[in-house]
């Protein structure tokens, strides 16, 4: 590679910026489907209010990449991805906080299925990743523990 | 090592089940000399783990209590004493029931003497390399080298890297050593002769883009991830895992642009990367993972030979074979302090191991004449500060020592003095595992004071916490060491209390394991009510306070001698007949 990662990352902070300007834009702006997804207290809530009352199959085919123990609840580093085909949609959420549902994406066709984001986890619980695919909905959930800290070696 | 014929068959069987049959299994050689062991296989690595700096010889008790639940009951390492003895058909009484098991310790200590130091060390290390041929052999160290005495304190490891480089360590990887600013670590690392490595620590992605070094920008490996040495004929993968929760068990603010973690999915696919483009005659792991961990992740990622484990400060006699999906892994513990020194001779073919023979052995001061040349290095180290390392503080009245899951007699003496110096009601220790042991009648000395407190977040803190802080701090705790999932673990033992008394059920689950909580005189603890309370290494900002060792050797001079008669120890719950435990 001809470039270096830190050149690179000085290259797209321009387009990142970007982006950034689009997260602060006005709630109203937003489709309304996310807002009640968004603003759901309850894990369930969340998950029907952003898929409707769809069946949910559990899947080994997601593969949820985060800390056993987090560094810093602050700032959970997780990277999510799938081998289901067709994958339309990849949703992240934890009952850990007061507004289970973090983040959603829309899996565009010929966009590889793979999404990472840091995240606030007020608590050690679940991380519960929901994909959806061809109208089928498919679940896994992976713990990840939030500790007070200090007292090991 | 007598073995009877039952358990030889019995560990015949384990291993003839995961395709692999030891070489000699566990025979002894016939010979009364430990250190006899001849010549198999095609090469020879050797293994040092958690030396925790201690360059002179020691005592060191191995544990009565070491809890294993769930699928770890009964399991290695999680036997003690008898248990122990049976499980690996080791004579009771012997040399080496004495190095691996706390029975009749003190007796069986002045009989057997001191264990470890460098010097001591070296001479074994040399005599297992010229027998074998050097140009065969390799030494590895599982890393906590360059912590846990006064000179590596005031040194800032580099009196442990020089040692290391005089013992001849060929690869290492680290935990206590990122307890060092990062300046400090790279400049020992440039100072290391050997090489240091790690899959599991990258740099942050924000510190990278403001232009933090790293081993490799493209992947983010603040280390080199594995290394290759050639050794006679064959080639060997040698893969680092450092300590995978540093910066959450110890201070994130020394190496705040450095993440850790266990990684396993990277793991697989270092292995697989490995094997495929480099074609090794074997890949081994040096791990500071912890022994369960390691069993767990030996399930989780096949393609690794050998894992050379630390951090729990097991001393398990042999490798525990666990199959895995394409074969099976190795998985051994080489104990601390500089006590054993792990020796594996492996037979190699077809990019793995055909057959092993491995030997913990006990580093015996009194047997190992110590090497010149380290001698003479550790004197020159000591000198400057000898006349504060030997100061007298107070004589011992009973054995004391640290290891165990919930308390130890020296651990009770730092809770003692924390209470007593700063005034408090409740006091907290951390449950390390390091910290050598004292016999009755030995003089204590400030040496012995920083075995068992030395580091470089050493302060003090007394400030008002209520009940329910209380219980919680238990709770996390117990769950870092209770956890069903071994990968939710982080190692050491549980947290020690002075002035607070309570009932643990190791098997129930987080936030339900502790209760009964109650003051030195009886009185329950009550959640919302604030308690004073005293402690030390504050992992998340520095404590105001004097460094603890301080606070203890203030305490010993006027208590003159000092006794435990009896151990502050929760009341255990559902825990009957764990071969973990031995309170007799």
């Amino acid at each position: 590679m001809g470039i270096s990662r830190r050149d690179f990352c000085k290259t797209i902070a321009g387009s990142a910026a970007s982006l950034a300007m689009l997260a602060v834009m006005p709630g109203r702006l937003l489709a309304t489907w996310s807002e009640k997804a968004f603003a759901a207290s309850k894990l369930d809530d969340a998950i029907t209010a952003k898929f409707g009352s769809l069946p949910i199959e559990e899947s080994s085919a997601i593969m949820i990449k985060a800390p056993e123990i987090a560094e810093n609840g602050a700032f959970v580093p997780v990277t999510v991805s799938t081998t289901i085909p067709g994958a339309s949609s990849i949703a992240i959420f934890t009952p850990a906080n007061f507004s289970p549902m973090v983040a959603s994406f829309d899996v565009m066709p010929r966009m590889k299925p793979e999404v990472s984001l840091r995240m606030r986890m007020a608590k050690t619980d679940n991380l519960v990743v929901i994909v959806q695919a061809g109208g089928k909905l498919y679940r896994t959930v992976r713990e990840v523990k939030v500790t007070i800290g200090g007292c090991g070696g | 090592m007598n073995l009877s014929r039952r358990e030889f068959l019995r560990i015949l069987g384990f291993a003839g089940a995961a395709g692999l049959l030891p070489a000699q299994a566990l025979a002894e050689t016939g010979s009364s000399d430990i250190y006899n062991l001849g010549r198999s296989g095609d090469i020879r690595l050797m293994h040092i783990t958690d030396t925790h700096a201690q360059l002179m010889p020691i005592y060191y008790r191995e544990p009565s209590l070491n809890l294993g639940l769930g699928q770890a009951y009964g399991r290695p390492p999680h036997l003690v004493t008898g248990s122990l003895l049976k499980y690996y058909g080791i004579s009771p009484n012997s040399k080496l029931a004495h190095a691996y098991t706390p029975v009749n310790y003190v007796d069986a200590a002045q009989r057997f003497g001191k264990v470890g130091g460098f010097a001591h060390l070296k001479t074994l290390v040399d005599r297992m390399r010229g027998e074998y041929g050097s140009e065969k052999t390799l030494l590895l160290d599982g890393g906590d080298t360059w912590q846990g005495s006064g000179t590596a304190f005031w040194n800032r490891g580099m009196d442990m890297v020089e040692a290391c480089n005089l013992l001849g360590v060929d690869v290492m990887t680290g935990h206590w050593e990122f307890t060092y600013l990062e300046e400090e670590v790279r400049k020992n690392l440039a100072a290391f002769k050997g090489d240091f490595v790690a899959q599991n620590v990258r740099v942050k992605e924000d510190a990278l883009f403001n232009g933090a070094k790293a081993y490799d920008e493209n992947t983010g490996h603040t280390f080199r991830p594995f290394v290759i040495r050639t050794l006679g004929k064959h080639r060997i993968a040698v893969i680092g895992q450092a300590f995978p929760y540093t910066p959450i068990a110890n201070p994130a603010r020394f190496i705040p642009d450095w993440t850790f973690g266990i990684n396993s999915s990277d793991m697989q696919q270092l292995v697989d990367e490995v094997r495929a483009k480099e074609k090794p005659d074997a890949v081994v792991l040096i791990s500071h993972n912890g022994m369960d961990v390691d069993v767990k992740l030996a399930q989780v990622v096949s393609g690794i030979d050998v894992i050379f484990g630390g951090h729990t400060h097991d001393g398990v006699p042999q490798p525990f074979v666990v199959p895995n999906a394409k074969g099976r892994t190795l998985v051994t513990n080489a104990g601390s302090n500089g006590k054993f020194l792990g020796v594996i001779d492996l037979k190699l073919g077809n990019g793995g191991v055909s057959e092993f023979r491995y030997r913990l052995l006990p580093v015996f001061a009194n047997e190992l004449p110590a090497h010149k040349g380290m001698q003479a290095f550790i004197d020159k180290t000591r000198a400057p500060y000898l006349q504060k390392l030997q100061e007298p503080l107070a004589t011992a009245g009973s054995l004391l020592y640290r290891r165990g899951n919930f308390d130890g007699p020296f651990d009770q003496i730092i809770c003692d003095a924390l209470r007593q110096r700063n005034d408090a009601q409740i006091s907290l220790s951390p449950g390390f595992r390091w910290g050598t042991s004292i016999l009755p009648g030995q003089t204590i000395t400030m040496e012995h004071v920083f075995d068992q407190t030395c580091m470089t977040y050493p302060e003090t803190y007394v400030r008002d916490m209520t009940g329910q802080d209380l219980k919680n701090i238990l709770e996390d705790v117990a769950d870092n060491l209770f956890n069903p999932d071994p990968f939710y673990q982080q190692g050491g033992d549980m947290v020690r209390t002075g002035g607070l008394s309570y009932r643990i059920d190791p098997t129930a689950s987080m936030g339900k394991r502790v209760d009964n909580l109650r003051l030195l005189d009886g009185a329950p603890l009550e959640a919302s009510k604030n308690y004073r309370v005293a402690g030390w290494a504050t992992v998340g900002a520095k404590s105001p306070g004097e460094p603890v060792w301080d606070t203890v050797a203030a305490y010993l001079k006027e208590k003159k001698v000092i006794e435990v008669k009896k151990l502050n120890m929760p009341e255990l719950k559902n825990l009957s007949n764990n071969p973990g435990i031995d309170l007799s």
